[in-house]
């Protein structure tokens, strides 16, 4: 078995399911002669050929619109948006058709295509590169969202979602691009949509995260563990649609939780999970569930980006408060 | 050192004049019985327009967006498609459904309220309508490029407005077009206006405008595409410049943007008033210039019209649109309807939703 990081682990999910089927193409900016920015489609040109590792002009909106019409002929695109940041241009035809086709002519006309790109902060980028826009996607109806936190996760859940019928957007934590290794087995696997995942098993608090924050949110467990409280960790994996079934049970187990993530606070993902934890567990809770989670302000040029960022520290704090409460 | 490094024209087609006189060295070969399909095709998107009309004035169906005036446009656009040729419209092109086979019911559904309108029948093969105007620019090129990347001999053709040339999706297309030489026709359907906005500028430094370009054509020139303007009015000047251009592009030579010139002679829909912003006189202007009563003298002249013919045309036009009413107004859609289509199985989410309507 191979030992491969995260975004060698996407470049061999792509890989895999483009040998495995010719309709899985690939499209974006710099992604065939040069094999992306991050090289997560090196040397898929040369191995498939132009026609399906397309090179595009600059224009997200044209990448994604088109994208759209081809799924709904038998092709199944996966489009490669350069960085979070550059998404915005194409949230119209993501929001106005790619979500909305399947709905529009009820069933008639779908849109089985994968939107991926790098997404968050903490790698010293210029602005517009460290923006996590999860929630957008996940408050429109007809759209998946999918993040993984680590290499093996991230080539099942790819290619989960290239060989789902529904347009799946697939956020990849770049800041742990290359910072994990993983055994990764060579065949074609499946990491189902819609199942989280309890990462570390405890009995005193539940911490759920998801994507980079997954790797501050075990540190700080650790941490945690050395003074004696056990702390299990969800990997959400799937924010839309949401394993709830997993998340309540280890809240309702432990009784606490505090949600991680990056993006502001404000109706970020951790405000739903928090509603719905108040909803079905208020007499099981022992404590208010705290958020730990970038401020609402705009992701700050790097030299503010640690103190905007979650990490075990921030983390750690947030679980004592809820351990004394 | 200075000199021109290219040089542009813009070609405008008129085959038949607006007193029905025919440019013999335009005008297509097509056979008696597909001149007078063509005036069929016309009357009835008409009559179906009135009576849409009068369906939204009644409250039988929701706000709807008028066709009057825009016939030649789509039923020449249409006429000049192959089978296997992939549609895409915005919202005004009703009679291209009917052209592709889509019954009058679907689209008194649609505009009646219901998704189900939408859900058109197999073969038929068109995009439902498109309410973003520009966006569905990218879907036609996107299908013109899943043709030639699975090596199938067909052609799309995407009708925009001219509001729609100033929209980000439209150019985004059209460069996609030229860089992958996409079996793609792009037809702009110029009424001139986009609600109160007209399409040409009147202020000599200030907006109020859609574009200060002197064409919609010429949009092509950017992209290098071919491009060219057309005579909107006159239904053989469309077909002849479509079918060439789709010709074109099925045998792998490229993209061509055609500008179709015609006037908006009704409201934007339904819920608009053009009397607080437009000229009285102008209309007046383009009413005498509409495609139906042009095209009606070119068949008369060729012996292919007359007042039993007329009779005739209009009186299977009326049949055809007050069966789809009746249909359409059977039509309920189930209450959980809106649950099930989100995604090819129901999320947990809308499981829980689903019930919890249903309680």
């Amino acid at each position: 078995m191979a030992r491969l990081t995260i975004v060698e682990a996407v470049r061999d999910a792509l890989d895999v399911e483009m040998g495995r089927d010719s309709s899985v193409i690939v499209l974006g900016e710099d992604v065939g002669v040069d094999g992306g920015v991050f090289r997560a489609t090196d040397g898929l040109q040369k191995k498939y050929g132009k026609y399906r590792v397309i090179d595009t002009p600059l224009a997200e909106s044209g990448i994604v619109g088109t994208s759209i019409a081809m799924a709904t002929q038998g092709l199944k695109p996966v489009c490669e948006i350069q960085f979070d940041g550059f998404t915005y241009p194409a949230f119209d035809q993501m929001f106005s058709h790619a979500a909305r086709l399947r709905n529009r002519t009820r069933g008639k006309l779908t849109v089985p295509m994968v939107l991926r790109f790098p997404y968050g902060g903490g790698i010293r980028a210029l602005e517009h590169h460290n923006e996590s826009p999860e929630s957008y996607f996940i408050h429109t109806a007809g759209l998946k969202v999918v993040i993984p936190s680590n290499p093996y996760d991230t080539k099942g859940l790819l290619i989960a979602a290239i060989r789902d019928p529904d347009p799946v957007v697939f956020m990849e934590p770049k800041r742990v691009y290359r910072a994990i290794r993983d055994e990764v087995p060579e065949n074609a696997y499946v990491v189902e949509i819609g199942k989280a995942n309890v990462v570390r098993e405890g009995v005193d608090v539940t911490l759920i995260s998801w994507g980079a924050m997954m790797r501050e949110t075990l540190k700080a467990a650790d941490a945690l563990a050395t003074k004696g409280i056990k702390a299990e960790v969800v990997d959400v994996r799937t924010l839309s649609p949401c394993d709830y079934e997993t998340i309540l049970a280890s809240v309702q187990k432990t009784g606490r939780c505090v949600v991680v993530h990056e993006a502001p606070r404000t109706l970020g993902f951790g405000a739903e999970l928090v509603a719905r934890i108040q909803e079905k567990l208020l007499l099981f809770l022992k404590a208010p569930v705290l958020r730990v989670t970038g401020y609402d302000t705009p992701f700050p040029y790097f030299k503010l980006e640690d103190a905007y960022l979650p990490n075990p520290e921030k983390i750690s704090k947030a679980v004592e408060q809820v351990m004394k409460f | 050192m200075q000199k021109d490094i290219a040089k542009f024209t813009v070609k405008y087609v008129q085959v038949v004049d607006e007193k029905g006189n025919v440019d013999k060295k335009l005008e297509p070969k097509l056979s008696d019985k597909e001149l007078r399909d063509l005036y069929k095709w016309m009357v009835l998107e008409r009559t179906f327009d009135n009576t849409a009309l009068s369906l939204q004035r009644e409250g039988r169906i929701g706000t709807y967006a008028q066709s009057l005036g825009e016939e030649a446009v789509h039923v020449g656009s249409v006429f000049a498609t192959s089978a296997e040729d992939w549609i895409f419209p915005d919202y005004r092109e009703h009679v291209a459904f009917l052209m592709r086979g889509v019954p009058v019911r679907n689209l008194l559904m649609h505009w009646g309220g219901s998704e189900d309108g939408m859900n058109l029948p197999d073969k038929s093969n068109m995009f439902p309508v498109c309410i973003p105007v520009g966006t569905q620019t990218l879907h036609g090129v996107g299908v013109a490029l899943a043709a030639k990347i699975k090596k199938k001999k067909l052609a799309t053709l995407t009708f925009v407005g001219d509001a729609s040339t100033s929209t980000g999706d439209f150019h985004e297309g059209l460069n996609f077009a030229g860089t992958f030489m996409a079996p793609a026709v792009i037809v702009i359907r110029n009424n001139h206006w986009a609600i109160s906005v007209p399409r040409t500028c009147h202020d000599a430094e200030w907006g109020g405008c859609q574009t200060r370009a002197e064409t919609l054509a010429q949009k092509g020139i950017g992209y290098g595409i071919d491009y060219v303007q057309v005579d909107g009015n006159d239904v053989l000047a469309v077909y002849s410049v479509v079918k060439k251009a789709l010709d074109r592009a099925r045998a792998d030579k490229g993209p061509t943007l055609i500008e179709c010139v015609t006037y908006r002679l009704g409201p934007h829909t339904t819920a608009d008033d053009p009397t607080r912003y437009q000229d009285p006189k102008v209309l007046k202007a383009w009413l005498e210039k509409e495609p139906l009563r042009r095209f009606q003298l070119y068949l008369q002249k060729k012996k292919l019209w007359d007042g039993k013919f007329e009779a005739a045309v209009r009186a299977e036009a009326t049949k055809i649109v007050a069966q789809g009413i009746v249909e359409a107004e059977q039509h309920k859609p189930k209450q959980t309807d809106m649950f099930d289509h989100v995604y090819a199985k129901l999320s947990p989410n809308l499981e829980e939703q689903r019930k919890e309507w249903q309680d």
